[in-house]
């Protein structure tokens, strides 16, 4: 296979991977009729993957030795979000459980 | 296996030796535009945070919910446009990268946009008749958390549609040059990234917010 038919597949690999998982994440609609719990795993975990698979096949992020400045960025920026975002919602959600 | 030989210089499709300056060239241009982007997910990631803080039945404040908003139907459409999409940006970079072919490149851009400006239509059809139910940014602060994440986003694709045209008319001008081709690479960060923001608002928003 040459590098363009290559890269080409790689696209429509991560479309397909994405399609899905999209179907997937929408289908956790109808198992939450009778499960909810379940159907918002089913829902974050296919969010998750799709991240992931976009971010492989599309953006063309992966653990190659010439490319490690973008992935660190991508772990530092996440590690930022961790404490922004997880510690806002931690606050608040508490702040609004002494409030009720 | 990966037929590249090359090292790769910067996020996304890399246009390889064989094009010269508009590769290296795009090394530094590229990761300082990735940066932008990292900053960018901060900015949504804050928002994320704040609408997930902003569910409970307070932040509701006795006004619409969730359930009495959404189209679940119009939220699938607007998916499969913005996936779509970032599939043909794919493809209008291949064309430049491969046989530099401008009226393949100018094409997939056509339906790129076409495919956004599709997106945004039921965007704001679904912003037209959530008002029309009472659901305006004002009435809770749920509401407000929505539209500011919800439409931040829609401005991203908005501002990337302008993007789009520019680079026709650049493109017309410019053909294929070395601004040009890493100006386009640029472009297509730009919109996978809007993607994958897309991915957090459907499952976060939408879909958790359904079921």
């Amino acid at each position: 296979m040459n590098e363009e038919r290559y890269e080409r597949f790689h696209y429509i690999i991560g479309a397909t991977a994405s399609a899905i998982l999209t179907v997937l994440a929408f289908g956790a609609m109808i198992i939450g009729e009778w499960d909810r719990t379940l159907a918002l795993w089913v829902i974050g975990v296919s969010a998750v993957v799709q991240i992931v698979v976009q971010l492989r096949f599309f953006l063309h992020i992966d653990f190659s030795r010439q490319k490690r400045e973008d992935l660190l960025l991508i772990l530092f920026s996440l590690l930022m979000l961790t404490m922004l975002a997880g510690g806002t919602i931690w606050i608040l959600g508490d702040l609004s459980k002494r409030m009720m | 296996m990966n037929p590249n030989p090359y090292p790769k210089l910067h996020p996304g499709l890399n246009l390889g030796p064989a094009h010269g300056v508009a590769h290296e060239g795009s090394e530094a241009v590229l990761f300082g535009f990735w940066i932008f982007l990292m900053s960018d997910l901060i900015i949504f990631g804050i928002l994320f945070a704040t609408y997930a803080a902003s569910t409970g039945p307070m932040a509701i404040a006795g006004g619409p919910r969730p359930t009495d908003l959404f189209d679940l139907v119009s939220v699938s459409i607007q998916t499969a446009f913005l996936l779509a999409s970032s599939l043909t940006c794919g493809m209008a970079i291949l064309a430049m990268k491969y046989g530099e072919n401008v009226s393949r490149v100018k094409l997939w851009l056509v339906v790129t946009a076409l495919l956004g400006a599709g997106f945004l239509t039921f965007e704001l059809r679904d912003f037209a008749s959530m008002m029309a139910h009472q659901g305006t940014p004002m009435r809770s602060a749920w509401l407000s958390s929505l539209y500011a994440l919800v439409g931040l986003h829609g401005l991203h694709i908005t501002m990337g549609l302008l993007w789009i045209l520019t680079m026709l008319a650049l493109i017309q001008v410019q053909r294929l040059s070395n601004k040009v081709k890493t100006r386009l690479l640029m472009f297509s960060l730009y919109w996978h990234f809007l993607d994958v923001i897309w991915i957090g608002i459907f499952s976060v928003v939408f879909l958790a917010g359904l079921v």
